[in-house]
């Protein structure tokens, strides 16, 4: 176990800089996850604390050593990669042991430890197959007991569950959080999937274009992004955006009708107020909050909920409804959002302007 | 008896006209290509009475050939000859080469497009070409006439590391990335790791190599000069300078050395047929 701290991290290939200095600490057995569309630098930085690409700049230290220069075989990390890189030459048990390659255990000791782990993952019955003849999620169970067996002070994650179909990505989800649980261990696990960010970290890092936009709880990116991007990218479906403008203490919707806007605001004219699809329902919430009226375009039918698409002057916004109250396509529809549920962002610079 | 009449009727109606074609060329190829293999067998059951008898199954056929080669001493060890250097450098070929093309394909440094192309100019000289200057070096060194001699033009070639690269290029980073984590170093990857992903087109390289060293004639030849050294297919020739050409022992020697290729085919056509396919697709 070990905390990993992260600082001024930059990365060039060439002249071009895809992570622009980055600062982060990770605490001794906290489940980080860096999260961010493809191209943002999450997987760079990932490789670069497991010392598969070399750090342009900056400084990483794992439990308090600088491992700029070391190897990544002398970093005691584990990863797991997204295609499981689990060797389909070996049979499971020897997949397995390959992370015992350096320990100078005897060949019984790494037997007795390569079936604990595989007892763990219950893949005991597995241990002489090959991995052309296991499932995807056996395969990724593999490579994570790979990873386990060595009892690494660090676990990486690079997407191991973006190759897994909806189902057994759930279920995977579930049984890496409760694998660390368990052990306890430092993990950071980059994936491109909000909903993995959220179900899964203790703390998520929100990253777009070799920055970091937001490091925050599961909970405190929801109640409180710092702006457009990380308002969007997290929530499902994501969050509606209504351009407005301030009048007399008043947002002027472009879709119709006006709100109280919250004092603080007082500077900027040109504003987004933020509503996110859970928290608008037909049902009224009284006139301090929001209302948009429209017609009724998409319906989509969830059972516990129905995800409402409505037009309003050419902006598509999603509400929800109840499970049973269904409206209908075409008919006109109104939907409410209380005050304390809207987020308010400057148009210009995309920056959030107060939270209720 | 409908159904069967419409069934027939329908098999008939599918072969098509190509087909016929496809089928009628292949036989001419398969005959072209069996009739020297079914002569040679034929004249090696020939006494030297009825060499020019051009019937197929000779009017008395004999044994007599084959006895007398293989009790010749200089037949088993030309035979010898040809099978230690082919040996050697198909072991030396699919050792070197797959190091280089692994080397070529999975690491960046200064200077690896120019050696990559450096090697590959090479496939462009033809072996006429360059057997002059090997002669020279060796008799420089001192390897005329030698073991050595014979195998050293051919211990790594372009085209197999040109190979080995192509196919390296398509094992994931991942794989070896996982094994530097765990602690494997570069050459045990290499050996561990990256070498039994690509045993299709290391088979393949070896067959390739070692059947095209087992049929060398014409640097053999030229390298060596006591009759201790020659390989199968330049002892055989001399049968046909020694006295007046004696083609029976010459067929019968080649019958003989037709074998392993043979043996090889049979166990390993699986192998070759993908490696053709494979040299194909990548190369």
């Amino acid at each position: 176990m070990a905390t990993i701290e992260i600082s001024r991290l930059v990365k060039r290939y060439g002249n071009t800089a895809v992570v622009h200095g980055i600062d982060l600490a990770i605490q001794d057995g906290e489940f980080v996850v860096l999260v961010g569309p493809s191209g943002c630098g999450k997987s760079t930085t990932l490789r670069m604390i497991a010392g598969l690409e070399e750090i342009s700049e900056g400084q990483i230290r794992i439990d308090g050593r600088v491992v700029n220069d070391l190897q990544p075989r002398d970093r005691n990390i584990a990863m797991v990669f997204q295609n499981y890189a689990i060797y389909p030459h070996v049979t499971v048990a020897d997949n397995i042991a390959f992370g015992l390659y350096r320990s100078k255990l005897s060949k019984s000791e790494k037997r007795a430890r390569v079936e604990q782990v595989a007892e763990t993952l219950g893949l005991s019955q597995l241990l002489e197959r090959r991995p052309s003849a296991l499932s995807g999620g056996q395969r990724q169970r593999v490579a994570i007991g790979r990873a386990m067996v060595r009892d690494p002070s660090a676990f990486l994650f690079d997407e191991p569950l973006s190759n897994l179909d909806a189902q057994l990505r759930t279920q995977m989800r579930i049984e890496i959080k409760r694998l660390h649980h368990r052990l306890g261990a430092t993990s950071v696990f980059v994936t491109h999937d909000q909903v993995e960010a959220m179900t899964m970290a203790d703390r998520i890092v929100v990253m777009r274009e070799g920055r970091i936009l937001q490091v925050g709880s599961p909970l405190e990116l929801y109640e409180k992004p710092v702006d457009v991007f990380t308002a969007r990218f997290i929530g499902s479906p994501t969050m509606n955006l209504l351009p407005a403008s301030l009048r007399d203490g008043r947002a002027q919707l472009s879709v119709g009708g006006s709100i109280q806007a919250p004092s603080s605001l007082a500077t900027t004219s040109d504003i987004l107020v933020g509503a996110r699809p859970q928290d608008l329902s037909p049902v009224d919430a009284g006139s301090s909050g929001l209302t948009v009226s429209g017609t009724v375009a998409v319906l989509e039918t969830l059972g516990s909920e129905t995800l409402v698409h409505i037009e309003a002057d050419g902006q598509t916004i999603i509400g929800s409804a109840p499970g049973r109250q269904i409206p209908k396509i075409g008919e006109p529809l109104t939907l409410h959002a209380p005050a304390e549920r809207l987020y308010y962002f400057d148009k210009a610079t995309e920056k959030a302007l107060a939270i209720q | 008896m409908t159904a069967a009449v419409s069934s027939q009727g329908r098999a008939m109606s599918s072969v098509k006209p190509g087909r016929i074609v496809a089928w009628t060329l292949l036989f001419i190829g398969g005959v072209i290509m069996v009739t020297p293999l079914l002569f040679m067998l034929s004249t090696s059951l020939k006494d030297a009475s009825q060499v020019y008898d051009l019937r197929i199954i000779p009017a008395v056929p004999t044994l007599d050939n084959y006895w007398e080669i293989l009790s010749d001493g200089r037949f088993t060890r030309w035979f010898v000859n040809s099978m230690v250097v082919a040996i050697i450098v198909t072991i030396s070929n699919v050792f070197f080469d797959s190091l280089v093309g692994y080397t070529l394909a999975k690491f960046r440094f200064r200077g690896r497009y120019i050696v990559f192309i450096a090697i590959l100019s090479t496939l462009m000289i033809p072996t006429e070409m360059l057997v002059l200057p090997w002669y020279l070096m060796a008799s420089q060194f001192g390897w005329l006439d030698s073991y050595w001699g014979i195998m050293f033009p051919g211990m790594m070639t372009a085209f197999g590391t040109f190979l080995m690269k192509q196919f390296f290029e398509g094992v994931p980073d991942d794989f070896l990335e996982a094994a530097r984590i765990d602690g494997l170093n570069e050459f045990t990857i290499w050996w561990k790791i990256a070498l039994p992903l690509v045993t299709p087109a290391l088979s393949a390289l070896a067959i390739f190599t070692f059947l095209g060293n087992w049929t060398a004639f014409f640097w053999p030849l030229i390298v060596t000069t006591s009759a201790d050294l020659y390989t199968l297919p330049v002892g055989l020739s001399s049968f046909a300078v020694e006295q007046s050409v004696q083609w029976e022992k010459i067929m019968t020697g080649a019958s003989i050395a037709t074998l392993p290729t043979l043996i090889i085919f049979l166990f390993l056509q699986r192998y070759i047929v993908r490696g053709v396919m494979l040299a194909g697709l990548k190369g």
